[in-house]
């Protein structure tokens, strides 16, 4: 469940947070595109190392570091899967740390973006606002479903469920009780949602006016700025430079005391 | 003997929801927890299973720490009922959903099916025994809810807002059928705002507000005293106040009760 | 009852939900005329809901079923009209507060109405405004729904529907998860907007107790079909109480009293009036 507070949305007020949603989602795709366009530890460290003074200004240290841990046992799953079949030191904490510079983009991305202003921003890109209202109702739910899925262990943990004992395949059938009835409310929450939004005159064939606009800022304009420059810089280096990089060319074969291979 | 000692909670959000509640809960007892919403009534109930474990003080049920204890073995002696049932159906079948918590508890196939059909009648719902929970009405469920906890016979029966959605004769139905496990030794805990219902109905009253405990008493007392109701958001039984408006009436009793008002007019208008 | 005032016209309406045996409503005869304040009650599983569901066109437009009769709302046909047509004059509030607001502040969820009915931003801000005032959650505007208790929520969701300026609402048992308290604020305000802004209400509660003394008419239904319909003297007048309709405690006093063979002429709605006909009667 921390995971989740990792990528919620709490208003308060940063120069972060009152970014326009548009520079923040440029800054994003920048470091998406990076990321998966290189393969080098040193620029992934300095991208992570980047966020972190970013993170501070908006004030979500201490709840980007729970995205973290979530994203952890991913993180050193990718480390080993690549380790053990023979990869580097290097490659594998190359693949590793990919994923953990995009969770952590993302995670601050959506911490300091209220998915109101990122309908908004998406509608204002002439997305169509049936996908817009999609996504923001999709992400405002999480946190609501999260409080659901655990007042719903609660209940089942009350009627004697044990979720932390057994063997996997038990533990896996554990939650058999806990998804049913997630579900279940899932499908009745998104019914009593559709009556509420009909009866608002909710209609997508018909010409919406949108009450509050974003207007783009100067320091809006300078994130951009700065983000496409960077991705310009990395295209640049991609083709004609090579990026210095943190070399350890030990496999695991070469540490280990046996020989497996 | 349920004992609350000193009890503390705060949320991982920070937010301290009890500041220091003290209680005894004897066994056979019936009590109703009122008090507004958002005052930690559920807060507290939820740590008389272990879902929620005190952050300063303790909570002992028959003696044992619920800190050194699981959830799993503190729900067989305290069955707790959560408001919404919908928050734990999922069997394909209503006798499924009570031999889950059965098979959960360790009753061997051939005691559950015994008790089964036993709960499924007290609570009038043999007819649906083959059917899915989902096809039944809120009132069903709610029964089917209750039904799928009491049993595994546990020794307090803890109810959160069973009135929600009920009208009045499944209300009426329900204050009967808790009165009756009372009378059979179950102590059974109720956490509601319904007003007229514990009125009906006549728990002690425990009043919770901002996380303290304000004011116990019977329910006769509690339920006319407007200052200490008005502290947690209640009203008075409309009986209560119309008894108390009339002025020319000299009532020595406190009146919350439709019937006991009716014997005191009587006397009277003849 | 007067035509030119009618603003519900229900004929001989019958309905039963796709895939279901039994009618949820049958034989509907219902005139609603403006500026009436109706309460709708029952045993559950009388058809309150599924009333209301009628009244703005989720049956049967969203809830497929057999319909017959028929049901105009201000001269028009719900079987020919969308729900979003509907909603201009017809605004609905539903029970669960958490499911009926979309946005992530106060301002714009009640913005949300008047965006789709596509007006101008200038209209738009002024709706919100009023409201916001009529509902006093002016000072609620940046807060986020889910930072707000239930009744806030509530009334949030009022505002919300109040803002697309609707003839009629219709509020399915708003006061449900709501403690007394706040539920008796609720309903103060909800009588304001018929009140003071003129606005046809039916309001379905099983709180009989608290919504009677604003209520000019009550309907009682039971198994589908209406079996009561007048004004609260009338309605609590008859031995409704035995089919498990909740009417207030009071009333039921007074029918305890009759049935021990005290002469009762008149059976009270609420408190005032109980102590009024009691000190008469004591003199």
């Amino acid at each position: 469940m921390r995971l989740f507070d990792g990528f919620k949305f709490t208003k308060i007020k940063t120069p972060i947070h009152l970014l326009d949603p548009r520079s923040k989602l440029v800054l994003l795709c920048v470091i998406f595109i990076l990321s998966i366009l290189f393969s080098n530890l040193l620029l992934f460290s300095v991208i992570f190392i980047v966020q972190i003074p970013m993170i501070l200004l908006a004030k979500s240290f201490k709840r980007w570091i729970f995205s973290l841990r979530g994203g952890a046992f991913f993180a050193l799953l990718i480390f080993l899967a690549n380790f053990i079949t023979g990869s580097t030191l290097t490659f594998s904490l190359t693949m590793m740390f990919r994923f953990l510079v995009l969770i952590s983009s993302f995670s601050f991305f959506f911490m300091t973006t209220s998915p109101d202003d990122l309908g908004l921003a998406l509608e204002e890109m002439h997305i169509p606002y049936a996908l817009c209202f999609t996504f923001t109702t999709a992400v405002r739910l999480v946190p609501t479903m999260a409080i659901e899925a655990q007042t719903i262990m609660d209940a089942q943990r009350s009627r004697g469920l044990e979720l932390d004992k057994g063997n996997l395949f038990k533990r896996i059938r554990n939650y058999m009780p806990i998804l049913i009835p997630l579900i279940v409310l899932a499908i009745k929450r998104s019914i009593e949602l559709a009556e509420a939004l009909e009866s608002r005159a909710f209609d997508v064939s018909k010409k919406r006016v949108s009450y509050i606009i974003l207007k783009l800022r100067s320091i809006d304009y300078c994130v951009i700025i700065i983000a496409l420059f960077f991705l310009i810089l990395g295209f640049y280096s991609y083709f004609f430079i090579t990026l210095p990089n943190l070399e350890c060319n030990i496999r695991l074969a070469e540490i280990l005391p046996w020989k497996l291979w | 003997m349920i004992t609350i000692e000193n009890l503390y909670f705060t949320y991982p959000n920070g937010k301290e929801i009890l500041h220091g509640i003290d209680w005894e809960i004897e066994e056979g007892e019936f009590i109703a927890i009122m008090g507004e919403n958002g005052g930690g009534k559920t807060t507290l109930v939820k740590h008389l299973n272990g879902l929620l474990k005190p952050t300063h003080g303790k909570v002992l049920i028959d003696g044992i720490d619920t800190k050194k204890s699981s959830v799993a073995s503190l729900s067989r002696k305290v069955g707790l009922v959560f408001q919404n049932p919908e928050h734990q159906l999922f069997c394909e079948t209503a006798k499924d959903e009570i031999l889950f918590s059965l098979k959960n508890f360790g009753f061997n196939e051939k005691i559950a099916k015994k008790r089964i059909k036993k709960i499924l009648e007290i609570l009038n719902l043999t007819r649906y025994s083959d059917i899915s929970p989902f096809m039944l009405s809120g009132g069903e469920r709610k029964r089917l809810a209750l039904a799928s906890v009491l049993a595994w016979d546990p020794k307090y029966i803890i109810l959160d807002e069973p009135t929600i959605g009920q009208d009045h004769d499944q209300k009426s139905k329900l204050g009967n059928f808790i009165k009756q496990l009372n009378s059979q030794g179950k102590t059974v805990i109720i956490v509601t705002h319904d007003v007229e219902f514990v009125a009906e109905t006549k728990p002690k009253i425990v009043l919770l507000s901002r996380g303290k405990i304000i004011a116990t008493g019977s329910c006769t007392d509690i339920l006319t005293d407007k200052k200490i109701l008005d502290e947690a958001s209640l009203l008075m039984p409309q009986i209560s106040i119309l008894i108390n408006m009339l002025s020319n009436l000299r009532v020595e009793q406190k009146i919350v009760d439709v019937f006991e008002a009716k014997k005191i007019l009587e006397k009277f208008l003849r | 009852m007067n035509p030119l005032l009618a603003q519900i016209e229900i004929e001989n309406l019958h309905f039963t939900y796709a895939g279901t045996q039994s009618p949820s409503l049958q034989e509907i005869n219902l005139t609603i005329e403006k500026g009436d304040f109706i309460i709708l009650t029952g045993p559950s599983g009388c058809g309150k809901t599924t009333l209301c569901r009628c009244l703005n066109g989720l049956i049967p437009n969203f809830y497929n079923g057999d319909f017959e009769g028929t049901i105009k709302i201000l001269g028009m046909d719900t079987r020919n009209r969308q729900i979003s047509e509907l909603a201009r004059s017809v605004g609905f509030v539903f029970q669960n507060p958490e499911n009926q607001l979309f946005s992530l502040s106060v301002e714009r969820d009640i913005a949300f109405g008047p965006e789709n009915l596509g007006l101008q931003r200038e209209e738009i801000k002024k709706r919100v405004e009023w409201a916001l005032r009529v509902t006093g959650t002016e000072n609620l505007r940046d807060y986020a729904p889910y930072e707000l208790s239930g009744g806030q929520q509530q009334r949030v969701a009022i505002a919300s529907v109040l803002a697309m300026r609707p003839e009629i609402i219709v509020l399915d048992e708003p006061t449900s998860f709501l403690d007394p308290k706040a539920s008796n604020d609720l309903l103060m305000t909800i009588s304001k907007l018929n009140d003071e802004l003129g606005i046809t209400l039916i309001l379905v509660e099983h709180r009989l107790d608290l919504a009677s003394k604003y209520a000019k008419r009550v309907l009682i239904m039971n198994e589908g079909r209406i079996l009561l319909d007048g004004p609260p003297t009338k309605a609590y007048n008859e031995d409704v109480y035995l089919i498990g309709v909740g009417i207030p405690k009071v009333s039921l006093l007074f029918h305890l009293l009759r049935k021990d063979g005290i002469q009762i002429k008149k059976i009270p709605v609420d408190i005032s009036e109980a102590v009024q006909l009691l000190e008469r009667k004591m003199k």
